[in-house]
Order: C-alpha cells, then sequence, then structure tokens
C-alpha cells in the first residue's frame, strides 16, 4: 500500500506543479505568459490545448508503474505462499 | 396548447428536424432498454464483460453534460481565459480519481456513495447523511442541465418562453424514467459520447474553414498582433456593438471578468483586483479537481470493467476521450466574440450560453443551408447532452431516494412492487422539483451552477473518500462531521450567492465592502475542503474509540491488489429497482 501511495502522491505533484504553478506564472509573469506560441498567448496554449496530452502522459505513467506494482506485489505472495 | 402558437417565430426546418430525430431516438432507445433490460441499469450486473472501448465511450458520454457542451463555450465567449480552467480542470478531475480513488473503490465493491459509506464504516446512519448529500448535490447538477433545455428550445422556437422549454423537456424525462427508461445502459451512453463528439467537433471545421482559424480569431483580440492573420474575419468594433463585453486585454489575460467580479463590485483597481483573482483561480481549480470524486453516477462505471486492469486502461481512454472533446468548445467561444457579439448583450436564454447553437447558422449567410445543418447538428448534440445526464441524474438520485429512504428507512419490509410504485413516485417529486429550480436559474450561467455542484462535492465527498481510503484512523463520527460541516459550508456559500444573483435576496450593498468574503462565498472550495479534513482528522482522533474492529481487513481490501482474491462486493439488494 506504501508503495502505491507514493506512486500516486509523485504522480499528483507532478501534476499539481502545473496545474497550480500555472496561475502564479500568470500572476508574476504576466508578459512571458503573453508570448505567442503557435499563434496562441502561451497561458492560453498551455490551458487551452498542452494541458490535454500532459495529462495523458501522467495517466499512461501511473496506469503502467502501478500495474507493475501490483504485480510484483502477487509475485511475492506466491513466493512467500509457496 | 394553452400558450399562444402566434407568438413563436419562423422555425428553421432543420434545426427542428435534427432535435426531433435526436429526442425521439433518445426516448425509443430509453424504452427498448426499459423492456429489455431485467433488473436495474446493466451496469451492476451484465456490466462484467463490456469492453474498454465501449466502457469508456459510455463514461466518457455520461460524463459530458450541457455544461461541457454549452457552457463552457457560453462562459469562454463571456469572460475569456479565466473559463478555460473549467474543461481543463473536469479533465484533471478524473485524474485525481484515477491517482486516489478509483482503484481502491473498485476493490471495496461499493456501487455507490451511500454503499461505501455504510460498508467503509458499519454504520447505516452515515448512509442517510450520504443519500441526503446524494440528493442536495444532484440538483445543483439538474439546474444547469434544465436551462441547457430552456434555451435550446427557446432557440429552436423562438418567442418559446424559456420555463416552458424546461417544463416540457423535464417533463418528457420525468415521465420517461419513471415509467422505467432511460437507465444507464452502456450501449446508449456511448453512442451519447460519439454523437457528442461529432456534433462538437464538425461544425468548428466548417466554422474555421469558413471563418479561419482558432489563433485567427484570438489574434484578432490582441492590440497589435504580430503576423496578424485576420483572414475572412469582419469584426466590427466590440466597443459599438457589445459595450458589456469585455474588453480585449481582459478577456484574453488570465484573472479577467470572471475572477475578478468581486473586485469590481468592491470598485478596486485592476491592480489591487489582482491577489483577489488568483484567490479565486485557486479555490475554482481546487472546487473543479476535487469535486469529480462526487459525482455518483461517474463513479458507479468504474465497476463495468472485468477486472482492476481493465478498470485502469478504460479511465486513460476516457481521459484521452474527454480531452479531446474539450479542445473544442473554447473554439465556439472564441469565435462567438468575434462574429456575435450581440449575445453580450442580452442575458439569460438569449445570452452567451447559446453560442454553440448560434454560431453555426452564420453559415448560411455564405453557404445557404449548410449553416442551419451545422445548427441542427449542434442542436442534436445539445439535447443528447442535457437529456442523457438530466436522465442519469434523475435515476441515481431516484434510486437513492427509493432505495435507501424508503426501502430501508420508512418501510424496510416493503414488497419489490411497493418499491416501484416508490420509485415511480420518488422519479415525478424529484423530477418536479427540479423543472421548478431548473425554471428560475434562468440568468445563471450553466458552467457557473455546474463548478457550484462540483464546490458541494469537493467539500463532501472527496474528503470522504480520500480520508477513508488511505487513513486507517478514520471513524464514523469524523467522518461524518467532515462531510456535514464542509458539505454545508459549501452549500450554504452557493445558495447564498445564487440567491443573491438572482436577486431573490438584495446584497447588493454588502458585497462592495467585503470583496474577500463574495469570493469565498462564490467559490468556497478553498477553505471548505481543508475544513472538511481537518474536521475529519480532529473528530476522528476524538472519536479513536470507534474505529471500526474490522479496519485492518477493509484496509486489505481497499489496496490489496484484485489478484489476491481479498475483494468482496459490499452491494446490497440492489435488484428490481
Amino acid at each position: 500500500m506504501r508503495r502505491q501511495l507514493r506512486l500516486s502522491l509523485q504522480c499528483a505533484i507532478a501534476f499539481l506543479i502545473l496545474l497550480l504553478g500555472l496561475p502564479l506564472a500568470n500572476y508574476f509573469a504576466p508578459e512571458f505568459m503573453a508570448q505567442s506560441v503557435f499563434g496562441f498567448t502561451l497561458s492560453w496554449f498551455v490551458v487551452g490545448i498542452a494541458f490535454f496530452p500532459f495529462v495523458w502522459v501522467i495517466s499512461y505513467y501511473f496506469i503502467r508503474r502501478s500495474l507493475a506494482l501490483e504485480a510484483d506485489e502477487v509475485a511475492a505472495r506466491k513466493n512467500i505462499l509457496s | 396548447m394553452f400558450f399562444p402558437l402566434a407568438a413563436i417565430g419562423p422555425i428553421d426546418p432543420w434545426i427542428f428536424s435534427f432535435s426531433a430525430i435526436t429526442v425521439l431516438v433518445t426516448l425509443w432507445m430509453g424504452f427498448r432498454s426499459a423492456k429489455s433490460s431485467k433488473t436495474a441499469s446493466d451496469f451492476f450486473v451484465a456490466g462484467r464483460s463490456v469492453s474498454v472501448g465501449w466502457n469508456a465511450s459510455a463514461i466518457s458520454g455520461e460524463y459530458l453534460s450541457a455544461a461541457s457542451f454549452m457552457g463552457v463555450a457560453g462562459m469562454v465567449m463571456s469572460s475569456g481565459y479565466d473559463a478555460l480552467w473549467y474543461p481543463v480542470c473536469y479533465a484533471c478531475g478524473y485524474l485525481f480519481l484515477l491517482l486516489f480513488i478509483a482503484g481502491p473503490l473498485r476493490r471495496f465493491g461499493a456501487y455507490t456513495i451511500p454503499d461505501f459509506a455504510e460498508g467503509r464504516f458499519d454504520s447505516p446512519i452515515f448512509r442517510k447523511i450520504a443519500v441526503i448529500f446524494v440528493l442536495f448535490i444532484g440538483f445543483f447538477y439538474t439546474m444547469p442541465q434544465m436551462k441547457g433545455a430552456g434555451i435550446t428550445l427557446a432557440y429552436i422556437f423562438p418567442g418559446l418562453p424559456y420555463w416552458v422549454g424546461v417544463a416540457l423537456v423535464g417533463g418528457i424525462i420525468t415521465l420517461n424514467v419513471a415509467l422505467g427508461g432511460m437507465k444507464g445502459i452502456t450501449l446508449i451512453q456511448a453512442f451519447q459520447y460519439w454523437a457528442k463528439m461529432f456534433a462538437i467537433s464538425v461544425p468548428v471545421f466548417v466554422l474555421v474553414f469558413v471563418y479561419g482559424g482558432y489563433h485567427a480569431h484570438l489574434d484578432a483580440n490582441t492590440p497589435n498582433a504580430p503576423t496578424a492573420i485576420v483572414e475572412n474575419i469582419e469584426r466590427r468594433p466590440l466597443a459599438e456593438v457589445a459595450p458589456k463585453a469585455p474588453s480585449d486585454s481582459a478577456w484574453l489575460s488570465p484573472f479577467g471578468p470572471l475572477t475578478t467580479k468581486a473586485a469590481k463590485m468592491a470598485n478596486l483597481s485592476p491592480e489591487q483586483a489582482r491577489p483577489y483573482s488568483l484567490i479565486y483561480t485557486y479555490s475554482l481549480i481546487i472546487a473543479l479537481v476535487c469535486g469529480t470524486a462526487g459525482l455518483p453516477h461517474i463513479l458507479v462505471r468504474f465497476y463495468t470493467n472485468p477486472d482492476g486492469v481493465a478498470a485502469k486502461r478504460t479511465t486513460m481512454w476516457v481521459m484521452i476521450l474527454i480531452g479531446v472533446f474539450y479542445l473544442f468548445p473554447p473554439v465556439f467561444g472564441v469565435m462567438g466574440r468575434n462574429l456575435l457579439p450581440e449575445l453580450y448583450a442580452a442575458t439569460g436564454a438569449k445570452g452567451t450560453d447559446k453560442i454553440v447553437l448560434e454560431l453555426p447558422k452564420l453559415i448560411n449567410e455564405k453557404y445557404g443551408v449548410v449553416g442551419s445543418i451545422m445548427s441542427g447538428i449542434t442542436c442534436a448534440g445539445a439535447f443528447a447532452a442535457f437529456m442523457s445526464t438530466f436522465s442519469g441524474l434523475l435515476v441515481s438520485m431516484t434510486g437513492a431516494m427509493a432505495h435507501d429512504v424508503y426501502g430501508r428507512m420508512l418501510r424496510p419490509q416493503s414488497t419489490p412492487a411497493q418499491r416501484m410504485r416508490a420509485f415511480k413516485i420518488a422519479a415525478i417529486f424529484i423530477g418536479g422539483i427540479s423543472i421548478l429550480l431548473g425554471s428560475q436559474v434562468e440568468q445563471l450561467q450553466i458552467n457557473f451552477m455546474v463548478g457550484q455542484a462540483f464546490a458541494i462535492a469537493a467539500a463532501s465527498y472527496f474528503p470522504l473518500f480520500f480520508m477513508s481510503i488511505w487513513w486507517r484512523q478514520m471513524t464514523m463520527p469524523g467522518a461524518a462531521a467532515g462531510m456535514l460541516a464542509g458539505g454545508l459550508s459549501a452549500l450554504g456559500c452557493t445558495t447564498l450567492i445564487n440567491l443573491s444573483d438572482l436577486k431573490v435576496i438584495d446584497l447588493s450593498a454588502f458585497w462592495p465592502h467585503w470583496p474577500l468574503i463574495r469570493i469565498l462565498c462564490e467559490q468556497p472550495a478553498i477553505w471548505t475542503v481543508p475544513m472538511a479534513i481537518i474536521t475529519m482528522i480532529i473528530v476522528s482522533k476524538a472519536t479513536a474509540k470507534l474505529i471500526p474492529a474490522d479496519i485492518e481487513e477493509k484496509m486489505l481490501v481497499l489496496h490489496a491488489p484484485e489478484a489476491l482474491g481479498y475483494r468482496k462486493d459490499y452491494i446490497a439488494d440492489h435488484a428490481g429497482h
């Protein structure tokens, strides 16, 4: 359980850094966030478009790792029992 | 009909036909499924064999309500950048579910929130509290769907009063649910997702082809756009056409009109207003991300997969499907600002919330009937959105009321036939209240109301799940105290704000002096969520004797890999409702 919790927290923190950091970036560096990226302002691009693939990548990583952790645990138990 | 038909303006035949077909097909599928499903909706029983693709489509379909379909676009048009937090957080909330709640909940086998509440704490009392919250949050979630219905009907039948649309659609769906139809059948919900996806994306591609790209329209808002390719955009100066519209820079930048409303009321300068905006933004983010955990009709779907591996994969696909969907509504808002600024002047059913319906019709000016067809498609999508969400909510709320309130609390000895009757009566009762509430909220934005439902869920269900799943020392009094403290506070604040904005209570003299209080009331998550968690911790520690005796076993069930076989099914008797 502990390792799953740690994995969840790691992924959550990665995600939260961007999610909670973005308003701070908007607040403290407005000109930087207003620069043009692919025709959008950077802040619009991140919130309107780029955030989604970011979330997909985190989910994919989490799912792979968490299923691997489960498989490890099952294997370990079976070793103990056998 | 008692209302004067003569008052209704010209009805566009394409728009009417697309909408009518969608409504009829949805109702027909609902009736057919009612005949073929033996017990409750298939997600309690047959769902075990549903494949990842179907299930992911179904969850996504169920997730996208009127807020996603119409509300996001409307809010982006009215408020600009800040509104983008809504779609992003709607999608991200799902990630939070995946990381902390989905796996354990699935292993625990509790299909509904009341089931989990009772199973985790061995407490029927707690179950009752959970049921009450299901109802309250449900109503906050039905109101925006009703608004969507009212707006759409008022659009299709120009001149039709808003409340008539609400009553008509609400009435039809309520009757349908009461007669046993429209349960959450996977096939229908999966179809709904693809219908909505089609309906939101195809018109965007056509609009972009005719009127220019996403970024080109955004560029029209920058003063000295560098290589502004303002192709095809015949934009009239906003200051003349839409004096109420936010200015270009305010609309395009963060901390715009959405988050600075309270500060404006207090006549603060833009510089002074920024910290308040930051607080508002964070509170909104917390509400939306944590609130996703509190949507009962979504959580249930985690069980329709054969195993935990498939469940996780399904969740991944759901995030992709809804993420891709959410790329499109903002485009409507952005283009609407340039092409249909008249909507800024109106409120309620004629305001920006209907941009998704109105905007495609503009194409008629250049390409004849194509505009009507596109608009008909978006109307069909809107119908799919609010009809399916409203019926899903009605089914969960009615189920909770009939099953829990009647079946367990009032008349535990009731026969299945009596429970069916209770179900029908409850459906009509709850449907009726939803219609009544829905008719009152014309002046509130769709997306905003959904955000409020999320805020209440964030302060009640999210702490419940998160703490109950990961903290051994939770006790029933602790969970209940936290849920009530957070949930009731959020509920009180949001209701106060709505009553104030609808001018039922006049607080216009109060708000200008207290912008911070206004913000904390309008977006209560930033203080109610921590308060709920802290309350849970304090009260649980104080009642440490009441930790469930089999807590170790419960924790094993929650966290051990499914392959090890600890999984139980805490489903009570769900047959027959």
